[in-house]
């Protein structure tokens, strides 16, 4: 990792769940720092003016967001979304299991900065490790002062409680998880009244992503003009067909080109074929696009979007009508069932996937796609999940059609017989 | 007769000191009351329910809502294989292929001796792994044939 990363550096070799090893590292001084020497309403500008921007998928500017809860309110709340289940996003499991503290040194910087005192972080229930090792993180900070009463000896006291989820994609929508945290089915709430105002319990909460916040406390330390000329830096979960698939941290910016190489490249005699630019979620991307840069608004120039920053490589061994069939197979499963376009629609796109790869595909079956996908554009579905639907559906029609009509004419699949008379190279992992 | 013992009783009573509403608690009370029973069985729904003094409707509402709270008993070994993108890109059919047939059961099945229950996953958020499952708490991965029955050798007997 280069020399100027500020959040592997806490995760690599032994990692700094060891609080110890954190404190080595320089850590818990930005907090220190802020507490002590700065106002609030500082740390707040600070991180507005670094164009810190939400990492859970929203791309929301996090200062803004901190500056609509209301200032004279009594009870406030900060909720940390470690549901992560968005499909090849495993960026902020390793940041709970690797640096559990860097995650409580920013929740104490956001909750000093809206002045809540209470923080809970809601963690996917599969994420057993980062749990317990957040909750032994918790413990050991509270031993030390880190958090409870009086932290650094100022009268900011912060209470963090650690909760786990139950098994729900859906959960990791904002306010589905807060009805999640309620102790509810997780069904995402209507709109305003928005979090800030009246978000767990009534009271105005902060919702904010694990890295998000895992990025606060080198702002603070950097300062907003030197954290910025780092790119800024942003994690980047590569997956796929790549030699060395893992979490790497790299400017905003960087072409999906160098990240498949910072990834070991594909594997040998294979080509690339296309990606997912931020989960599946986001819209295909094809050769054309290798030199895009892997920012927010390239991407969406480019018809996809940044997401969760969780790049899924395809090579050309890849049967695109699988992987689609694939991805939208997740969004029935995980739709709540709140709204109708995304229950039923969901369930039918399945269905006619089912069809075409057991080869009882037609034509105009390419025409229902589209149609299905249509309804549930623009608003039709109750929440961003129904509208994960149609991008990755949309790209993989206009730029794979051939694949979809060879396989609704032969009721085979060209890619799998192309493949089984030129036998790749080794699918071992050697990188 | 209570089917939960005093300590887990007493563990799920003073789960909502956490939470400024009570409700909160359901969620990890569910968890407490499936670790000792095994799976959430209608008793034990009940039980939850006057514990926490939930109403038993919204408590069943919630247990059956997510997937891993289990309504019916599971094998000793929940395995979880994933199947979403970066796994199925890295051959997880073939791994579910040689699951079932090594365990004589089809994903979403337990075997007759109840050691393992078998399910697909979504992506459970550790593609660098991929082929992989969660057993129990373990990750494994990158799988093969052969790692796969060494992790089934490994838990069986437990
Ligand atoms: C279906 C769906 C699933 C989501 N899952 C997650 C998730 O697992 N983790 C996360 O941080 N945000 C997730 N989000 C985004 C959250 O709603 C929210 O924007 C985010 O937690 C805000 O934090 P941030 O501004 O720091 O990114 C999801 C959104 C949707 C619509
Ligand atoms: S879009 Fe889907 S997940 Fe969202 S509220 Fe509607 S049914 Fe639920
Ligand atoms: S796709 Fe299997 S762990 Fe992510």
């Amino acid at each position: 990792m280069a020399a100027e990363s500020i959040l592997l550096r806490f995760t690599e070799g032994a990692g700094t769940a060891d609080l110890d090893a954190y404190l080595r590292a320089g850590g818990y001084e930005a907090a220190r720092h802020a507490l002590t020497a700065l106002p609030p309403e500082s740390v707040i500008d600070i991180v507005e003016q670094s164009g810190l921007r939400g990492k859970g998928g929203a791309g929301f500017p996090t200062g803004r967001k901190w500056k609509f809860i209301p200032k004279g309110a009594p009870v406030k709340y900060v909720v940390v979304n470690g549901d992560e289940a968005e499909p090849c996003t495993f960026k902020d499991h390793l940041l709970l299991e690797s640096a559990p503290h860097l995650l409580l040194e920013g929740i104490i910087l956001v909750a000093y900065a809206v002045g809540a005192g209470r923080a809970y972080v809601y963690v996917r229930r599969e994420c057993y490790l980062g749990r317990e090792r957040l909750e032994q993180a918790v413990a050991a900070a509270q031993e030390r002062g880190f958090l409870g009463r009086d932290i650094f000896g100022t009268e900011f006291s912060l209470e963090v409680i650690v909760h786990t989820g139950a098994g729900a994609y859906i959960a990791g929508e904002e306010t589905a998880l807060l009805e999640s945290l309620e102790g509810r089915r997780a069904m995402p709430r209507m709109r305003p009244p928005f979090p800030a105002i009246a978000g767990l319990y009534g009271k105005p909460t902060v919702i904010n992503n694990v890295e998000t916040l895992c990025h606060v406390p080198a702002v603070i330390r950097l300062g907003p003009e030197a954290y910025r000329a780092l790119g800024p830096p942003a994690l980047f979960s590569v997956s796929g067909h790549v030699r060395r698939p893992g979490v790497y941290e790299l400017p905003l910016g960087t072409p999906m080109r160098q990240m498949i190489e910072h990834a070991g490249g594909l594997r040998p005699g294979r080509r690339f074929k296309a990606a997912f630019p931020g989960g599946s979620s986001s819209a295909i991307l094809t050769e054309a696009h290798l030199d895009v840069p892997m920012d927010y608004e390239p991407l969406q120039q480019a018809g996809s979007m940044l997401g969760s920053a969780s790049l899924i490589v395809m090579d050309d061994s890849t049967c695109m009508v699988r992987v689609v069939a694939r991805a939208m197979d997740f969004y029935k499963e995980e739709s709540c069932g709140k709204c109708t376009p995304c229950r039923e629609g969901t369930v039918w796109v399945s269905q006619v996937f089912e069809r075409i790869l057991h080869g009882q595909g037609r034509m105009e079956d390419l025409d229902l796609l589209v149609h299905i996908s249509g309804g549930m554009k623009n608003g039709a579905c109750f929440c961003l999940l129904g509208d994960s639907v149609p991008p990755s559906l949309d790209a993989s029609l206009a730029h794979f059609r051939h694949e979809y009509e060879y396989h609704i004419r032969t009721g085979r699949c060209d890619v799998e017989e192309r493949i089984a008379q030129v036998p790749a190279g080794s699918h071992s992992r050697d990188g | 007769m209570a089917l939960l013992q005093d300590e887990a009783r007493e563990e799920i009573r003073r789960l909502p000191d956490r939470y400024e509403h009570r409700q909160s608690a359901l969620i990890p009370a569910l968890f407490v009351a499936q670790r000792e029973a095994g799976y959430l069985s209608p008793e034990a729904l009940r039980e939850v329910s006057d514990l926490l003094d939930l109403p038993l409707n919204e408590v069943v509402a919630v247990a059956s809502f997510y997937r891993l709270f289990f309504l019916e008993p599971v094998g000793r070994h929940l395995i979880l294989l994933c199947t979403n993108l970066a796994c199925m890109l890295n051959g997880s059919e073939a791994i579910k292929r040689h699951l079932a047939s090594r365990l004589g059961i089809r994903p979403g099945q337990t075997t007759p001796d109840g050691a393992f229950t078998l399910r697909e996953s979504e992506c459970l958020a550790s593609c660098h792994l991929a082929p992989m499952m969660l057993v129990d708490r373990e990750r494994v991965g990158p799988l093969t044939p052969e790692a796969a029955d060494q992790v089934l050798e490994r838990y069986r007997g437990r």
